[in-house]
């Protein structure tokens, strides 16, 4: 079917293949540079976020014990004509276990929402190797359902998390804290507790999270052997970690899993929340960038849209003159605007698309700790949906505008000057 | 009174730059169907202006002008684009043709606007309307290689294609050497004679007003004569 208007738009656009061109490499430039920044600055954020939450569990429940205990006497003589001092109260020796930790333990597992349940039992300990006496702590855990949370199978240094399952009183040790005791594979550390306990533990491994805060100061052991230091029973359990299917919902079940189990459950978002703001205030610099350059690009397209329809502004006023309506002009424009932009934008997310996987194979030594090897750039075909449609409708209203102006006007106005 | 095809009425325009005159005062008058009518008169008297009047292109007037029939005082500038398409066919003094476009689809884009043939059928017309005016050697050349004098037959031809009552030119020989100018002169006295087409012309020319039916002679803004 023969199209009058796009006819001439065809025409228009072949006729002036070098205006055509630069037009296309315009939008094309502008929704590249807008790829190319959107997907590495998003990478940048989920990169840091999952760095941050590796070895942060999505929800943590733990038994809080309350530094503010009403004495006994206010309890019984509560509301009446009494006052009762207690000098000196002591706290009550509290024991820091979660009740039915392991039954707990059992129903989170078959929770949908939860991805993986690692009970725990932590404590602070001293790691005495010759002289050197180091302060740290020891998590009891189980070492397989650790790592399902925290990968810890890709994070070992030497010797393997299974080694934890086939030794007694064996540990895996934090990198940073086995290079600051100088000890390796084999060597025997002594580990003592407050409680004045001490025991003799062989190291089978060592790992680093990529965190200065856990690898300098934490080692894993097994439950048993952790229950063993601290003289307490196979059921003693301080703390359950859990990492959920999706980690927005942290809030919501944290505060239900409080309530159900009669335990203190904190999100990872609660936990966190000053490097949270830090995020915020990356999202927002993200929008900020994205913003300024959709609006610079937008910018572009219109001042070259603006300059073709300045130029075909005789051909308007004769097109007007033989019987063209002000919409059959306006049509004529926005169909090259639309050739235009629908053909810089596939060629912008090609090019974009292109640098961005470009970008992502720039080498990046983030050194010893951060386990990263090149720069993080995301590939989200969300940005890439957003941008054709963004090109597309900014073209768009980049023809639509002047012409629309050249379509009001008399056509003598035109002709005559 | 179906044999007058232009009927103004106390047209009157001001411009407004550099300062508000009145460059056409209250005129009026009537064409009859077949009329070869010549504007003439000094630069500046307003003829060409009355002509863009006439023609719809300009809108800013006071008074009625009525074409073939219909008052098109008030209406919009859409329905002003059909009304020419239609019913006027223009020639300016220069030729204003598409320049990327070769010359045949250039008569053709008015009559594929109107949409009253095919498009096969409007080809057809326009190789006919360039056969008219001698270019048809010419109808598949861009318009921009052209010569002057072919140009304008193009546009003439342009004008043509819609059969439209009235044609109005600007000077449509001002560019045009003599034999070019009888040519054209010819062909636009044999379109109001065989066809019954109107045909009004801003003119310089004494020896082509001359020989036209009517001559309306302008001064500041009046009709003369």
């Amino acid at each position: 079917m023969f199209n009058l208007p796009l006819h001439i738009a065809i025409t228009h656009l072949l006729a002036k293949k070098k205006q055509t061109a630069i037009a296309t490499l315009g939008v094309m430039f502008g929704i590249s540079m807008f790829i190319l920044m959107i997907s590495f600055m998003t990478g940048v954020n989920d990169f840091l976020e999952e760095t941050m939450l590796l070895a942060t569990p999505h929800i943590r429940m733990y038994n809080e014990v309350e530094a503010n205990r009403p004495s006994i006497v206010e309890e019984i003589f509560a509301g009446a004509n009494h006052i009762g001092v207690v000098h000196h109260q002591k706290p009550k020796d509290e024991q820091l276990n979660l009740r039915n930790a392991l039954q707990i333990v059992d129903v989170l597992k078959r929770d949908g929402a939860v991805y993986g349940v690692s009970p725990q039992l932590t404590s602070q300990v001293f790691y005495n190797y010759g002289p050197t006496q180091l302060n740290g702590s020891i998590a009891g855990v189980n070492i397989l359902d650790e790592d399902k949370l925290f990968d810890l199978k890709n994070k070992m240094k030497s010797g393997t998390i299974e080694n934890l399952l086939s030794s007694n009183n064996a540990i895996i040790m934090g990198a940073g804290l086995a290079r600051k005791l100088n000890v390796s594979i084999g060597d025997r550390v002594l580990v003592s507790t407050p409680l004045g306990t001490t025991l003799k533990l062989k190291i089978v491994g060592t790992f680093a999270m990529g965190t200065v805060a856990i690898d300098n100061i934490r080692s894993y052991a097994s439950l048993a052997t952790v229950q063993k230091i601290l003289h307490r029973d196979p059921s003693y359990i301080t703390g359950i970690n859990l990492k959920l299917n999706d980690l927005n919902t942290a809030k919501k079940l944290a505060a239900g899993y409080t309530r159900k189990f009669e335990c203190k459950s904190e999100d990872w978002e609660t936990a966190n929340a000053t490097i949270l703001v830090s995020f915020t205030f990356r999202n927002i610099l993200t929008y900020v960038v994205v913003f300024t350059l959709l609006t610079v690009a937008g910018f572009g397209i219109y001042n070259i849209m603006s300059m073709t329809i300045n130029d075909k502004m005789k051909d308007i006023a004769i097109l007007k003159a033989t019987g063209f309506a002000g919409r059959d002009i306006t049509l004529i424009f926005i169909l090259q605007a639309v050739i235009i932009g629908v053909m810089g934008a596939i060629l912008g997310l090609m090019l974009g698309g292109t640098l961005a996987f470009a970008l992502s194979k720039v080498p990046f030594d983030g050194g010893e700790f951060i386990s990263m090897d090149h720069l993080p750039v995301n590939f989200q075909l969300k940005h890439y949906f957003f941008g054709v449609v963004f090109g597309v409708l900014t073209t768009c209203l980049a023809g639509f505008l002047p012409s629309r102006r050249a379509a009001k006007i008399d056509p003598v106005e035109i002709i005559r000057g | 009174m179906n044999d007058i095809v232009l009927n103004a009425s106390h047209i009157t325009k001001y411009f407004h730059e550099p300062e508000t005159f009145a460059v056409l005062k209250d005129i009026s008058f009537e064409v009859q169907k077949g009329e070869f009518l010549s504007l003439v008169g000094k630069s500046g008297c307003g003829k060409s202006t009355l002509l863009y009047v006439l023609s719809t292109m300009d809108t800013s007037y006071e008074g009625k002008l009525a074409l073939n029939g219909v008052e098109v005082s008030g209406k919009n500038q859409n329905e002003l684009a059909a009304f020419r398409g239609a019913h006027i066919g223009f020639v300016f003094q220069f030729h204003y043709l598409l320049p990327e476009f070769t010359c045949i689809e250039n008569v053709m884009i008015p009559a594929l606007k109107l949409g009253r043939y095919s498009r096969n059928e409007v080809r057809q017309k326009a190789l006919e309307k360039l056969d008219l005016l001698g270019v048809k050697e010419q109808a598949e050349k861009r318009a921009s290689k052209l010569s002057g004098g072919q140009q304008q037959r193009v546009a003439i031809a342009r004008a043509l294609i819609n059969d439209p009552t009235i044609i109005m030119g600007d000077e449509p020989t001002g560019n045009l050497d003599s034999t070019n100018t009888k040519i054209v002169f010819d062909i636009l006295k044999d379109l109001s004679r065989s066809y019954k087409q109107t045909i009004i012309t801003v003119t310089h020319d004494q020896e082509f007003a001359r020989k036209s039916d009517r001559i309306i002679e302008m001064s500041d803004g009046h009709i003369l004569s």
